[in-house]
């Protein structure tokens, strides 16, 4: 797919052409601009691409639906109902026909899961960044969707808690093998979350240039993942893409894939990233 | 704190200069001759601008019998006090049904906001009162003509407030609204209403001080009852002291309207 805002301005993003499995975990990495949250926000069915279309299940994704649940770049908590209320404003529109005590407990658990417990009753501009962020999340968990989408949902946490909320996601995610599509900056965070990782040239007419399946064993955590020395490689072949070929791609030194390339550089370091530079 | 005590200062000083100024010596010959002359045949007698004393005793008088009923010239100030809060309430209330629906329609298409606009522009610098003539003789009740001229005073700014407010919604809430696949209603009521209320009740507030201007003019032009009507009619009694006391009922009244509607304002307020 493509998408292109203004009629005679270049598209921001083309070519763009990608699967997700069920039960996988993709992330998808590009610089500031390049067109992220609006390739997310047409698979959430919120924004329309010029050319192409999304498809899952087998249907064409016509709007947003309930099938996918939305972690928002900014949040998007409605600021005159408390924690408690906006998620279970999420809870009611998805079980509209459940009590209002079942509503309340499975409002709670989220809650709880989330670590915002004592909080329940306050307003979102009586929370940090970081708390406001967790109720976006424990929103989008609660009505328990077939994928999630999560735009930076992390984004505004400091370093310990977002490390708490990932082990949060990374638990969640396996035990209901949940489909997420997650946009971040970080690399690190990537590597751990992410099954598969997509990265994004430059804008405009950026393209998902490099595909890098994770090769790193499953079970991987936080805290022993980097003695792999699968980490390190990854590690830079990301960061490589970031500050350099990310921009290259854009400017023609290196040609545009029409497919993004599938690239293992956990495996086989010195072939791979030698054949892109 | 000292705010306050700064006004009962104030306050304090304006009485005295009134005071001194309405002292029985100082009315003079001058401006009496020429209101008894401006007052031609009448021949009542004034004993010129009232004092603050007067004053006092004329509002202790009407308040220690507020709901007293001697004829249709003749009613306790809380009778037509009443008749008013009637008329502006009906006529508000009116105005709300009318122009919150209205405006949300506006609000969410602005297509309606095109078209609708120049009629809004057009009819809203008209004085209410220059519909009056048109509503009594449609109407030919002058207690509905009252209600009418309310209606039409309120609901601009109830509707453009509302309007604005519905269209001013945050993106990302309707986002959030949508992939929680909320229906229209619900998303109306929940969503849009609440991010809009604010600024619907600041529409509510304008239009409540413009009720309450109006409906003193109007009932001075209908006659019969009211608020307005009272002040018209002990100024043609020459009863200043009533007509002052009326005056100060207007503006404490008033001020509690705007209160109230203060109020609920604050509670449906929220912080980004
Ligand atoms: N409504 C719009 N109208 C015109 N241009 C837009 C609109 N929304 C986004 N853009 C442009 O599209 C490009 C991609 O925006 P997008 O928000 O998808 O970036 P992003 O990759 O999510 O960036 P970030 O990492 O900063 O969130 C930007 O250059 C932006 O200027
Ligand atoms: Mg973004």
């Amino acid at each position: 797919m493509s998408k292109t805002y203004a009629k005679a301005a270049a598209p921001v993003f083309e070519n763009v052409n990608f699967n997700i499995q069920k039960g996988e975990f993709v992330c998808i990495i590009g610089h500031s601009g390049c067109g992220k949250t609006t390739i997310l926000n047409v698979l959430a069915g919120l924004d329309i691409a010029s050319t192409g279309h999304v498809i899952m299940d087998g249907r064409e994704v016509a709007g947003p639906s309930l099938q996918r649940g939305v972690v928002f770049q900014g949040h998007a908590l409605m600021p005159w109902l408390s924690v408690e209320r906006n998620i279970a404003f999420a809870i009611e529109s998805r079980w509209p026909d459940w009590s209002r005590k079942k509503v309340r407990d499975h409002g709670q658990q989220m809650i709880d899961l989330v670590g915002l417990t004592g909080v329940e009753q306050r307003k979102p501009a009586e929370l940090s960044g970081g708390m406001k962020q967790r109720v976006g999340i424990a929103r989008a968990f609660a009505i328990q969707p077939k994928m999630l989408l999560l735009d930076e949902p992390f984004g505004a946490l400091d370093a310990l808690t977002r490390g708490t909320i990932q082990d949060e996601l990374v638990n969640i995610v396996r035990r209901t093998q949940q489909t997420v599509f997650m946009i971040t900056h970080d690399v690190d965070e990537a590597i751990l979350l992410a099954d598969r990782i997509l990265l994004m040239s430059n804008g405009p007419r950026a393209v998902i240039a490099e595909m890098v399946i994770n090769t790193l064993p499953a079970d991987r955590t936080r805290h022993n993942m980097h003695h792999d020395p699968q980490f390190y490689r990854i590690r830079n072949h990301l960061v490589d893409f970031l500050v350099q070929r990310s921009r290259r791609y854009t400017t023609g030194e290196l040609a545009r894939p029409q497919q993004p390339l599938e690239l293992r550089p956990g495996l086989n370091p010195d072939s791979e990233t030698n054949v892109i530079h | 704190m000292l705010a306050a005590l700064l006004s009962v200062v104030l306050l304090a000083i304006l009485i005295s200069i009134w005071h001194l100024a309405t002292l029985p010596k100082e009315t003079a010959a001058g401006p009496d001759d020429e209101y008894a002359k401006l007052m031609g045949k009448r021949t009542r007698k004034t004993d010129g601008f009232p004092t603050p004393l007067q004053i006092a005793e004329g509002a202790y008088r009407q308040l220690a019998d507020p709901f007293y009923d001697r004829g249709p010239n003749d009613k306790g100030i809380a009778i037509q006090l009443g008749h008013s809060l009637a008329r502006v309430g009906l006529g508000f209330l009116c105005a709300v049904l009318f122009a919150v629906p209205l405006g949300f329609l506006i609000g969410m298409s602005p297509l309606m906001y095109r078209a609708l606009d120049p009629f809004i522009q057009v009819l809203k610098p008209i004085s209410p009162l220059a519909w009056m003539p048109l509503a009594l003789y449609t109407i030919k009740d002058s207690a509905i003509s009252g209600v009418f001229v309310i209606f039409i005073c309120s609901v601009w700014p109830m509707l453009i407030n509302t309007a604005y407010g519905v269209a001013g919604v945050r993106r990302e809430w309707l986002n959030v609204a949508r992939t929680l696949e909320v229906k229209p209603l619900r998303k109306a009521l929940r969503v849009i209403l609440p991010a809009a209320a604010p600024t619907i009740l600041t529409g509510m507030r304008i239009s409540m001080g413009i009720a309450w201007l109006v409906i003193v003019a109007a009932e001075m032009l209908v006659g019969g009852t009211g608020i307005g009507y009272f002040v018209w009619n002990e100024w043609n009694n020459l009863n200043l002291t009533h007509v002052i006391f009326a005056i100060m009922v207007i503006g404490v009244v008033g001020m509690f309207l705007d209160f109230l509607i203060g109020r609920v304002q604050r509670l449906v307020t929220y912080v980004e």
